[in-house]
C-alpha cells in the first residue's frame, strides 16, 4: 500500500494526475469508500485493503469530464469494466493514469457475519501485505477467526485471473483465488423445472427492495437517464411489487447489459438483500459463448461483440424454441 | 412480568394468529425481514437487525390508495379501504420503536394520514431488547435505550426463557389475549431481566460509535451546515442508489404514482428517495439539480430540518442499517464526523 501512496504522490506532485482515485479509510475495519484525492496531504487516508471491493471503473465516466487526468486504481477484474466503457465511448482513456494494483480477493463484510461474527472491533489479516489465509477477528464476544476464502465475495471463487487487460503501471503481486467453476450454479439453475426456476427466482427477487444499486453500481449500466426513472412512464417502476420485480425490472435491465456485461459482479455484492443477481448476466454470457464461440466483454477495446456483429454463421432465431 | 420458554413461541403466535394478524422477523432467501407469520415461516429472532425495518408494517412501501375504472362514458372510482383488523409486529427493536415516534409527528399531525393513522390504531408492538448490540449500533447516541424498548409490550431473552412484560393498555389487551401460554415471573426472573439490561448497557459502552457527538446539529445550525463545503467532498462517492433511505426506520417520503392498465388505473403510492433524481419534481422542474444537494439534502433532514419542526427531536435512530448497507460505506456517522473534525481542524 505503501508503495501506491509513494507512486500517487510521485505522480501528483509532477503533475502527470490532477486527481487519484483509490479508497479512503473508513471509521470501522471494514468500510473503506471510494475517494478522490487531490494532494499528498490528503493521502494519508488513502487504504488499500482486502475490503476494497469496489470498482472504480464507473467513477471514470464522470472522472473524464474533469480537468487533467486522474491516476485510477483498478483490480485485474475492474480492468474488463474500464475496457468495456471505452468500447462504449463513456470513458476517455486519455484522461486516465490506469495503475493496476495487486489483488488476493476481496472480502465480504456480510459473509463474515452470516458466519455469527459480531460486535467487529479489529480484523487482522486483510491487508493486502498480510498473506494470511485466516482473518483474526476482535469482536466485544471475544476473538473469531474466519478463513480468507470463506469471507471472499462470489466474484473472487470464479476470478477471471490476475492479469490487468488495460494499464499504465502495475503495483502489488496477485493470488489466485478462483476455487470454484464460473458457470457451475448457471448449470444448476439450468437443470432444474421450469416450475423450479420460477420458485427459485421468486424466491430471490421479491425480496428486492427496488433501491436501485445493482443498476447505479453497474459500469454496463451507464444510460445518462434510465428508463426506469421517467415520470412519463405509467408503470409500476418505482413501486416494489412482485409483478415489477420479479417479471420486470432485473430481467430488463439483465437483456440490455448482455454481450456487454463482464461479470465484475458489483450487482450482487452491492444487494441490500443478498440476491444472486450476476447468475441473470452469467446465463446470457454462458448462451453467447456456446452461440457465437468463447467471448469476453472487455477482454480488449476494439474487437466486434458477438451482439452487434452479424454473421451468416448466427445462430437463427428458432434456437431459442430448440434450446427451451 | 410473565415469561414464556423459547420453545413455547410457536404456540404462542399460533394463538396470536387466532385473533391477529402477525409480522415477525422471518428467514426467506437467506435474508431476514418482516413478514407475515405462518406455520412454515422460518421465523428469526436472533438476527438483531432486519435488512428492512418494520416500518413497513404501518407505512407499506408500496400501497394502493384508489382504483379509477372506466366504463364507457362512466367513471367509478373506488378508494382503498383502511386497515380494520388487528395486528402485532412483534420483534422489533427498540430503535425502530423510537423510529415509530419519528413517523408519528409527521403522519399523526395535521393533516392526519389515515391509511398510517389507522395502521397505528391497530398494530400492536412486541419488542425485544438486544441481547447482543452490534459495532454499527448508535442508538444511545439518540436517546434510545437498546435494553428498554418503549414498546406496547417489552420482551428480555433470557437463557431458555422470553420475559414479557406489557407497557401500555394495547399491551395489556394482548398480554389478555395470550395469557394461557404465559406463566407469572418469579422474583429471580425478574432479577435476571435486571441483570440482562445491565448487561446489555455495558456492551452499548463498549460500542465504537458510543461517543458520537451530535452537538452543532440542530435548526438554527441550518445556514451553516447547509453552506458548508463539505458536502461536495462527502457525496462524491455516492451511488445515488436508494439503499440508505429504503432500509431506514424513519425515512418517511413518498411518491404518488398512477399505473394505467387500459381502463383501469390504480393511484398508489410508494416510498421515494432524496437520492433519486426525480425526488419531490415539480411541474416546474426539480428543486434539487445534483447529487451533492440530493445527498445533502438527506442528513440536513434528518439532523437539521426534522429536529428544527420537532421539538428538537432527531429523525435518526441509531439503528445503523446504512452504515451496514450502503454499497459505498458511507452513512449517517460518517457525515457527523467530517463536521466534527472540520470543526477541530479550524
Amino acid at each position: 500500500m505503501q508503495e501506491l501512496i509513494n507512486r500517487a504522490k510521485e505522480l501528483l506532485a509532477d503533475g502527470t494526475v490532477a486527481r487519484v482515485l483509490g479508497w479512503k479509510a473508513g471509521d470501522l475495519p471494514y468500510n473503506p469508500e471510494p475517494a478522490y484525492f487531490e494532494s499528498p496531504e490528503e493521502l494519508k487516508d488513502f487504504v488499500y485493503n482486502g475490503f476494497c471491493g469496489a470498482n472504480l471503473s464507473k467513477y471514470m465516466i464522470e472522472a473524464s469530464r474533469l480537468e487533467g487526468k486522474t491516476m485510477v486504481c483498478l483490480k485485474p477484474c475492474d480492468t474488463y469494466s474500464f475496457n468495456q466503457l471505452i468500447k462504449e465511448h463513456r470513458v476517455d482513456r486519455e484522461k486516465a493514469y490506469i495503475v493496476g494494483v495487486g489483488c488476493k480477493g476481496k472480502l465480504d463484510i456480510e459473509r463474515i457475519r452470516k458466519q455469527g461474527i459480531k460486535g467487529i472491533e479489529s480484523i487482522k489479516g486483510a491487508e493486502i501485505t498480510d498473506d494470511a489465509d485466516t482473518l483474526t477477528i476482535q469482536t466485544i464476544y471475544g476473538e473469531k477467526t474466519c478463513a480468507y476464502a470463506d469471507a471472499m465475495l462470489e466474484r473472487c471463487h470464479v476470478c477471471k485471473g490476475k492479469e490487468h487487460m488495460i494499464f499504465d503501471e502495475q503495483i502489488g503481486e496477485s493470488k489466485e483465488t478462483k476455487d470454484a467453476e464460473r458457470f457451475a450454479e448457471v448449470e444448476r439453475i439450468e437443470a432444474m423445472s421450469p416450475e423450479e426456476k420460477f420458485a427459485y427466482f421468486q424466491s430471490e427477487l421479491s425480496k428486492c427492495i427496488r433501491c436501485n444499486a445493482c443498476r447505479n453500481a453497474c459500469p454496463a449500466c451507464s444510460c445518462r437517464k434510465c428508463v426506469f426513472d421517467s415520470n412519463k412512464f405509467d408503470s409500476s417502476q418505482k413501486a416494489n411489487v412482485d409483478s415489477f420485480e420479479e417479471k420486470m425490472f432485473h430481467i430488463i435491465r439483465a437483456f440490455h447489459v448482455a454481450g456487454r456485461c463482464t461479470d465484475c459482479g458489483e450487482c450482487s455484492r452491492v444487494c441490500p438483500q443478498g440476491i444472486p443477481l450476476h447468475l441473470f448476466n452469467r446465463k446470457f454470457i454462458k448462451d453467447i459463448d456456446e452461440l457465437y464461440g468463447e467471448y469476453q466483454a472487455g477482454a480488449d477495446t476494439d474487437s466486434t461483440a458477438p451482439l452487434t456483429d452479424y454473421t451468416f454463421e448466427d445462430a437463427e432465431p428458432s434456437i431459442v424454441g430448440k434450446r427451451g | 412480568m410473565y415469561k414464556i420458554a423459547k420453545e413455547n413461541l410457536s404456540a404462542l403466535f399460533q394463538k396470536i394468529a387466532e385473533t391477529r394478524e402477525l409480522y415477525l422477523p422471518v428467514k426467506t432467501a437467506g435474508q431476514t425481514n418482516f413478514g407475515a407469520w405462518n406455520a412454515d415461516a422460518e421465523v428469526d429472532l436472533d438476527t438483531l437487525k432486519t435488512v428492512k425495518s418494520a416500518k413497513d408494517a404501518f407505512f407499506p412501501q408500496s400501497e394502493s390508495l384508489y382504483n379509477v375504472k372506466k366504463e364507457g362514458k362512466k367513471m367509478s372510482i373506488e378508494p382503498e379501504t383502511l386497515k380494520e383488523q388487528d395486528f402485532v409486529v412483534f420483534g422489533m427493536r427498540a430503535c425502530d420503536v423510537k423510529g415509530m415516534e419519528v413517523l408519528d409527528n409527521v403522519f399523526l399531525s395535521d393533516p392526519v394520514d389515515t391509511f398510517y393513522a389507522a395502521r397505528r390504531d391497530h398494530g400492536t408492538i412486541v419488542a425485544m431488547a438486544c441481547h447482543e448490540p452490534e459495532e454499527t449500533c448508535f442508538c444511545k447516541v439518540f436517546g434510545v435505550d437498546a435494553a428498554s424498548p418503549a414498546s406496547d409490550v417489552a420482551v428480555w431473552t433470557v437463557g431458555e426463557e422470553l420475559y414479557w412484560k406489557a407497557q401500555t393498555e394495547k399491551g395489556e389487551a394482548l398480554t389478555e389475549a395470550v395469557k394461557e401460554l404465559l406463566t407469572e415471573a418469579e422474583l429471580s426472573g425478574e432479577a435476571a431481566v435486571e441483570a440482562e439490561k445491565d448487561s446489555i448497557h455495558k456492551i452499548v459502552e463498549k460500542l465504537p460509535y458510543r461517543n458520537l457527538s451530535l452537538e452543532g446539529w440542530n435548526g438554527d445550525a441550518l445556514s451553516e451546515k447547509f453552506d458548508s463545503p463539505i458536502w461536495e467532498e462527502l457525496y462524491k462517492p455516492c451511488l445515488a442508489c436508494g439503499t440508505c433511505t429504503f432500509v431506514c426506520p424513519t425515512c418517511q417520503c413518498y411518491d404518488i404514482k398512477d399505473y394505467t392498465a387500459g381502463d383501469t388505473v390504480s393511484r398508489y403510492r410508494c416510498w421515494d428517495s432524496c437520492m433519486y433524481s426525480d425526488f419531490t419534481m415539480m411541474a416546474h422542474g426539480n428543486n434539487r439539480t445534483s447529487q451533492m444537494q440530493r445527498f445533502r439534502q438527506r442528513f440536513m433532514h434528518k439532523l437539521v430540518y426534522y429536529p428544527a419542526n420537532n421539538n428538537g427531536m432527531y429523525s435518526c435512530v441509531g439503528c445503523g442499517r446504512c452504515v451496514e448497507k450502503c454499497p459505498q460505506a458511507l452513512n449517517i456517522v460518517k457525515v457527523i464526523k467530517a463536521f466534527q473534525n472540520q470543526g477541530g481542524e479550524k
